[in-house]
């Protein structure tokens, strides 16, 4: 039975909790929300859609979604390889996945910068036998969002392979079918959900990344300069309608991704009766 | 016929294996460790004198110094806040609480930007606690409080979702055979929540501290960067590539760089003890 002074307790460690998350939480959102409509939904509409915001919200999206996808793929042999293979050099290789974890976002800016920038060994080689530009370009943003999403697939795959037997597998193979029809058969379906959402983690991750790109990218206006970075140059110049429109456009997206992740992982995991780990971070 | 499919099989498995491999490793060489080997390589290459000058500098060390007090104080913060938090999403039920819970996710999508943005309108001269400077008399914008702020917000989610599966996992018997037993709730907390849930809460205390370290875009909207007030590691790395002071900027984000290191080792460390803690436990 609860006392008097347990259930006083109770209550206000849950005033604190709920507290906490709306001054955190809520009320951020609520002054982002009605600031970008402030000077009415025309106006809002009329940021968006001038040729540089919309040119910095296309070129986030494309460069997200190639990442994605060249994610989703490497990702799931990344995570293959360490689960059904042994080798030399193995737990270190494990390791060097999680490092974009752990490395702050402006330091692997900077060093894809030395390597691939103007005076690096790389970016000079680059230039001058194939005249591809990867820093200040599109490519730099590309290789900074695939650096800083690499985990999230790895590491959302990697449990679930282990869980699905090799047996099945092989069971496949001493039937003749080839290795690409087991894994499209045998494999890739019990594989998909953690692939998926592992990609659009990565993908929400991708959308607002700032500190790797305002970098490498050289923030070009109508060329190389994404959402977020576009989002600090309108703080600059004090533009705070064009500000929020395009911080409202961003969160929403990223948001929006992240929820569905979470709802479909939750779905599935019902299905299956366990809990599937999803990457963080 | 049968053994020779089977050879065949084990044949085309190995070479699979090889060319998997390889890929993987190339993957990782180009996007990973190339980038890393050429910042080691850059500061290795300068002499010792000049490295030393650099970092030496008092910039560097009042940057370090303001990094680790604002790490350190959003894992206080948000380890306190964040047990409140785990344990009334898992214990108490309220209308509102499914939307709570999936708001906790919010700063794992935001643009850091967006967020030092959001705390620029918050106490901006016209924002809704434009006034709470004058209040408390001492400035929020470009000073302590709203970089304290933004890296809280930015690492919020970490204790929160590490320690919510333990506490649901370990269910309600054991506190309540704590109280049957005559210990009261500050007791049963010490004595039997506490030890179970340790490692994971350690476990998001240090993803909290290693989120905080590498905070850049939220704090350098709010920060001003005002070097030797508002100067964090980040921003002075930042500003030091911009001024093609590249020595000192190197030099700065690979210690960083070594620093986020131990902590991922110290994660993975903990990791292992969780799993243990989970394996053993069933």
């Amino acid at each position: 039975m609860k006392t008097g002074k347990s259930r006083l307790l109770s209550r206000s460690l849950r005033i604190t909790a709920i507290t906490y998350l709306v001054v955190m939480l809520v009320l951020p959102l609520l002054a982002l929300f009605s600031d970008s409509l402030s000077e009415g939904i025309v106006s809002f509409w009329k940021n968006m859609s001038q040729p540089v915001a919309l040119h910095a919200l296309k070129l986030t999206l494309i460069t997200a979604s190639v990442m994605a996808v060249v994610n989703a793929i490497m990702g799931t042999i990344t995570a293959y390889v360490l689960t059904r293979y042994s080798f030399f050099g193995k737990s270190l290789l494990s390791s060097l996945v999680d490092i974009p974890f752990a490395i702050p976002t402006l330091v692997t800016g900077v060093m894809l910068v030395i390597l691939y920038g103007p005076n690096g060994v790389v970016g000079t080689w680059l230039k001058e036998v194939f005249n591809l530009q990867v820093v200040f370009a599109p490519t730099g943003i590309l290789l900074a969002l695939l650096f800083v999403g690499l985990p999230y697939v790895v590491r959302s795959v990697q449990p679930v392979l282990h869980e699905v037997d090799v047996d099945q597998e092989e069971a496949a193979s001493t039937m003749g079918a080839s290795t690409w029809l087991t894994f499209r058969r045998v494999l890739f379906p019990a594989l998909r959900p953690a692939i998926l959402s592992g990609t659009l983690l990565s993908f929400a991750r991708a959308l607002g990344e700032f500190g790797s790109v305002v970098v490498v990218a050289g923030n070009i206006p109508m060329y190389s300069q994404t959402a977020s970075v576009y989002i600090m140059g309108e703080i600059e110049s004090q533009n705070q309608v064009a500000a929020s429109s395009m911080s409202v456009v961003l969160l929403t997206l990223s948001f929006a991704t992240i929820l569905f992740v979470d709802w479909y992982t939750r779905d599935k995991s019902l299905e299956a009766g366990e809990v599937p780990e999803v990457a963080e971070v | 016929m049968a053994e020779k499919k089977l050879f065949s099989f084990s044949e085309k498995g190995a070479k699979l294996r090889v060319v998997l491999i390889s890929v993987v490793v190339l993957y990782i060489g180009v996007l990973v460790v190339a980038p890393l080997s050429a910042l080691v390589r850059a500061v290795l290459l300068s002499d010792v004198g000049s490295l030393g000058k650099v970092l030496l500098q008092p910039d560097v060390f009042y940057a370090f110094g303001l990094t680790l007090a604002l790490a350190l104080a959003a894992v206080v913060l948000n380890t306190f806040f964040g047990l409140i938090v785990a344990w009334v999403m898992v214990r108490h039920h309220f209308p509102g609480k499914k939307f709570l819970n999936g708001l906790i996710d919010l700063p794992f999508a935001v643009s850091p930007v967006v967020v030092g943005y959001v705390l620029f309108l918050l106490f901006g001269r016209d924002g809704w606690f434009g006034s709470l400077d004058n209040w408390i008399g001492i400035p929020i914008l470009f000073s302590w409080p709203s970089m304290l702020a933004a890296t809280v917000f930015v690492s919020l989610p970490f204790v929160i979702r590490e320690v919510m599966p333990v506490l649901q996992e370990i269910g309600t018997d054991q506190d309540q055979a704590s109280y049957t037993l005559g210990a009261n709730q500050w007791q049963t907390f010490w004595r039997v929540l506490l030890p179970s849930i340790r490692w994971g809460l350690l476990y998001g205390m240090t993803l909290t501290f290693a989120r905080s370290l590498g905070e850049f875009g939220a704090v350098f909207v709010v920060s001003g960067a005002i070097t030797q007030q508002t100067e964090t590691a980040t921003l002075f790395i930042y500003r030091s590539v911009e001024e093609r002071e590249y020595l000192a900027g190197y030099s700065v984000a690979l210690i960083l760089a070594g620093l986020s290191f131990c902590i991922l080792f110290l994660i993975e460390y903990l990791k292992k003890k969780e799993e243990k803690r989970l394996t053993h436990g069933h």
